[in-house]
């Protein structure tokens, strides 16, 4: 994602995204690895927001991300609205080992939908796949799925922690897609540690604005079939319906 | 003592200071008796005064600056054979007596203890008698007397012959005397204490089985710094996670509120060789514990920035109103993610600080004319919002746009520095950064907003810091910090900081700024050709800002950095102690010889190594203080870009 050896002048136009979730679920490591290819173990807590842009070329157009990347901390939630006000794209990052974080997550949501332009692309992220030592959540997923229709998500997970005790992921995947579904988010399970998934969701993003919220000179192509085009996203992305976000399908993780 | 200066010499650097400062008066005469040499030996002083003469008369005193040797020795545990040193000391020559004494003069220097003993005096208040004290301070008093002969081993020889240890350590420390270049005894103990002072502690297993080991490692620490609420909630402690320090914070909270029930605030007490000093800040009391021999107003100090720190998260009101709401609110939620902060600036403290020692700046070297189109550049690009501008390289500042009626106050550039460029969190997350802060010596009820770019100095065109994968030469670069009272300005500085940057770079500024954080600090040699001076600080009082040349060559480790600044700290501690009428103040050891000089002007401490003669010393500072006025305008920022 990071090589931005423009052969030919493609139509480029820049999106406003913000990075929003609870503190140390690895927001500030996404955005480094899909900016710098980088990782930071211990990383220390971001301060305030951190403005940074990247490009993601895709086959007909090229997107430059503005990126705001805001401190997860409870004194800095006051300050989220100048950031995500008139962003077109969100990324609402929850840590698959923690499950309050993912509650905070949807609080994001429910606020971004409240309050964020009507338009914005909203991505559900569960960081730290890495730490997940399943390689095949599915089989947890059974379990959990009965407590998931009947509980929240945090909370059934307390009671699936005992299937998995030598594995730390305490949110299934099976959780948070359902949410993820049920407010047509994009989904991804992602690790900033190995860089899995990281650029699929940036480009699943780009791909699903739609071409009308782009600012500066319109895409050729449009952005259907996109998802196809890109080897890497075969397993993963499927963007059938890139035009809306509602029918954005999710990567199914690991 | 080397002494090669001419009477001549000595009498033209006598006439230069008194020239400048008629009340400042350098001895230069090398006698005992001048008033204005005061040796570093106060504790034994005071011990004579406070108890019992000694029971020894003590013997003649070879050099004035064998006084050395009886400093600050008497807060070190004594070992177990202390009850027989009397009658032993007179002698002078079992082992166990030598041992002993080279061992506590190098607790003295560091006021360090060992891992054993350290835990039985934290865990006890060991009781000084005054005759064990008077015992040591008359046995330092002639131990240097073995020390004329080269040859030590000969003279012992028969009777420490299956002591070995105390023998080696006796002659290292001649040998290491001798030579020019070692400015700080060898410690092994503070070394090895130091070593390990910013490791994190382990982790206390779930069954508790290593929780005594943990404790230990805990204890061997250095120095601590805690914070507290007034309701005895634990804020933020350096070492040690709650569990394990919780009941040492009730011990804490008791001793301190004891004393405020009575409406006489505890400010400090000392326990062993540690002291402890307490600063209650309305409804927060932070207290540090060092044994690394700072003054009570140094602490004091450190604790006033570590609160700085907290106001600046969270400014005075809002804090205020947390706990006079709940007077038990738990201050750690609000202030989640500054532990970072916080222990940063901690760590400084205990690593030393020259800037944080004299409540200073330190600015980039660079020329007039050149910091001069910086400033221009900075009135010429300010936009409309701005409040105050800075380009920082390396931790100095280079250039300062501010409004008329606004200073900037050190305290809070210390906190930014210390955001910026010890915490790693701004820079290491590349692009650009917009920080809600309050700068409590500006303005501690509000907040403002700081728009921070790093630029990288590699070459003229300063390629930015996001652009690369690595942040691996972090010394070298530039930021720029732009602040704001307007919360939606970011896109408005960020204008202004690329316009800044094209501007800086088309008139060559960046190449001017760059060029100078290569070559560094000049080195004492550079300064004055010949100098013996190993290191100096030079604090200007009227622009709060200071100079001081390169720690390399002579001060080439962490550790003698740290001890250079605790001399620092002593020397500063004696020319501030009041009521002062102190302005000259030499410290004469047997390893350094070293000077601190105070006018209404200046503050000035120099360092050079023990064959120096005072009257050397002397001359060198003199030319230090030449050499500033020389270069005031290079190394100091005077008024900076004003609108």
């Amino acid at each position: 994602m990071a090589d931005s050896g423009a052969t030919a002048p493609k139509p480029s136009s820049s999106v406003k995204l913000v990075l929003l979730g609870e503190a140390a679920v690895g927001k500030s490591s996404l955005v480094m690895r899909f900016v710098n290819n980088d990782f930071q173990e211990n990383k220390e807590p971001t301060i305030g927001a951190a403005f940074l842009t990247q490009k993601c070329n895709l086959p007909t157009r090229t997107i430059k991300f503005e990126i705001w990347d805001t401190a997860g901390q409870e004194r800095f939630a006051s300050l989220a609205p100048m950031y995500y006000r008139n962003a077109q794209a969100a990324l609402v990052v929850y840590d698959i080992t923690k499950p309050t974080s993912l509650t905070k997550a949807q609080h994001w949501v429910a606020e971004l939908q409240r309050q964020a332009s009507p338009g914005i692309v909203i991505a559900l992220v569960g960081n730290k796949a890495d730490l997940a030592s399943d390689d095949s959540p599915v089989t947890n997923d059974e379990s959990d799925a009965d407590a998931a229709g009947t509980t929240e998500g945090d909370e059934e997970v307390a009671e699936s922690e005992e299937n998995e005790n030598a594995n730390a992921r305490k949110v299934p995947t099976k959780t948070a897609k359902g949410y993820a579904d049920e407010e047509s988010l994009l989904f991804f399970e992602t690790s900033a540690k190995t860089g899995q998934n990281v650029a699929e969701v940036f480009t699943a993003i780009a791909n699903a604005i739609p071409e009308t919220s782009l600012k500066g000179p319109r895409g050729v192509g449009g952005n259907t079939n996109l998802g196809g085009s890109r080897p890497e996203d075969t397993s993963r992305v499927n963007l059938t319906g890139g035009q809306d976000p509602a029918g954005a399908k999710e990567g199914c993780a690991c | 003592m080397a002494t090669e200066q001419t009477s001549d010499a000595a009498q033209e650097a006598h006439k230069s200071i008194t020239s400048e400062d008629p009340n400042s008066p350098l001895p230069t005469d090398g006698t005992d008796d001048n008033d204005a040499l005061q040796s570093t030996s106060e504790p034994v002083l005071d011990v004579s005064r406070e108890n019992t003469p000694p029971p020894l008369p003590p013997r003649p005193r070879q050099r004035p600056d064998d006084i050395q040797h009886g400093s600050k020795t008497l807060a070190v545990p004594v070992r177990g054979a202390r009850p027989h040193l009397q009658s032993k000391a007179t002698t002078a020559l079992s082992l166990q007596d030598v041992h002993t004494q080279s061992e506590s003069r190098r607790n003295s220097y560091s006021a360090h203890v060992s891992r054993k003993r350290s835990i039985i005096s934290l865990r006890k208040g060991r009781s000084r008698s005054g005759s064990e004290v008077d015992d040591v301070a008359s046995i330092k008093s002639y131990a240097p007397t073995l020390g004329v002969g080269a040859d030590v081993e000969s003279i012992l020889g028969e009777v420490l012959k299956n002591q070995e240890t105390g023998l080696r350590s006796l002659s290292e420390h001649f040998a290491l005397s001798q030579q020019q270049d070692v400015l700080f005894p060898a410690d092994p103990e503070f070394e090895e204490a130091y070593l390990h002072e910013f490791d994190s502690l382990t982790d206390v297993e779930s069954d508790n089985m290593n929780e005594d080991a943990v404790l230990q490692q805990w204890k061997l620490k250095l120095k601590h710094f805690m914070i507290l609420s007034s309701a005895g909630k634990p804020i933020y402690s350096r070492h040690g996670d709650d569990r394990l320090i919780s009941h040492y914070i009730g011990v804490i909270q008791t001793i301190i509120s004891f004393y405020q029930d009575a409406e006489d605030g505890l400010r400090g007490f000392t326990a062993n060789d540690t002291r402890f000093v307490i600063l209650s800040k309305g409804p927060l009391n932070l207290v540090a514990i060092s044994r690394l021999s700072e003054s009570d107003s140094q602490l004091r100090s450190q604790l006033e920035a570590l609160y700085m720190q907290i106001l600046s998260t969270l400014t005075l009101p809002s804090m205020e109103r947390m706990f006079s709401n709940r007077p038990s609110t738990d201050l750690r939620r609000p202030l989640e993610g500054t532990e970072t902060l916080i222990s940063a600036l901690a760590d400084g403290f205990t690593r030393g600080s020259p800037s944080t020692l004299l409540s200073a700046l330190e600015c980039l070297k660079l020329r007039k004319s050149h910091r001069q189109v910086i400033n221009n550049t900075l009135l010429k690009t300010r936009s409309p919002n701005l409040l105050y501008g800075l380009i920082v390289a390396s931790g100095k500042l280079v250039s300062v746009v501010r409004p008329k009626k606004h200073s900037l106050h050190p305290g809070d550039l210390h906190l930014i520095f210390n955001m910026l460029f010890e915490a790693g969190s701004v820079r290491a997350g590349g692009g650009e950064t917009w920080v809600p802060l309050c700068l409590p010596g500006f303005n501690n009820t509000g907040y403002l907003y700081m728009y921070v770019s790093f630029l990288r100095a590699e070459d003229d065109k300063l390629e930015e810091i996001s652009e690369r994968p690595d942040i691996s030469s972090e010394q070298d670069e530039v930021a720029i910090i732009l602040i704001s009272a307007n919360k939606e300005s970011f896109f408005e500085l960020k204008q202004m900081r690329d316009d800044l940057v094209s501007q800086l770079a088309k008139n060559r500024s960046l190449s001017h700024i760059n060029s100078a954080i290569k070559s560094g600090r000049p080195s004492c040699t550079d300064i004055v050709p010949g100098t013996p001076l190993r290191h100096f600080l030079y604090k200007s009082r009227g622009n709060v800002q200071f100079t001081m040349p390169s720690f390399a060559p002579h001060i080439s480790s962490d550790l003698d950095r740290r001890r250079l600044i605790s001399l620092y700290h002593d020397l500063s501690a004696s020319i501030h102690a009041k009521p002062t009428t102190l302005k000259v103040h030499h410290n004469v050891g047997v390893h350094c010889i070293s000077l601190a000089w105070a006018t209404s002007f200046f503050e000035l401490y120099c360092v050079a190594p023990g064959t120096t003669s005072r009257i050397a010393l002397t001359q060198a500072a003199n030319k230090i203080v030449e050499w500033v006025r020389r270069e005031e305008e290079r190394v100091f920022i005077i008024g900076g870009a004003v609108f």
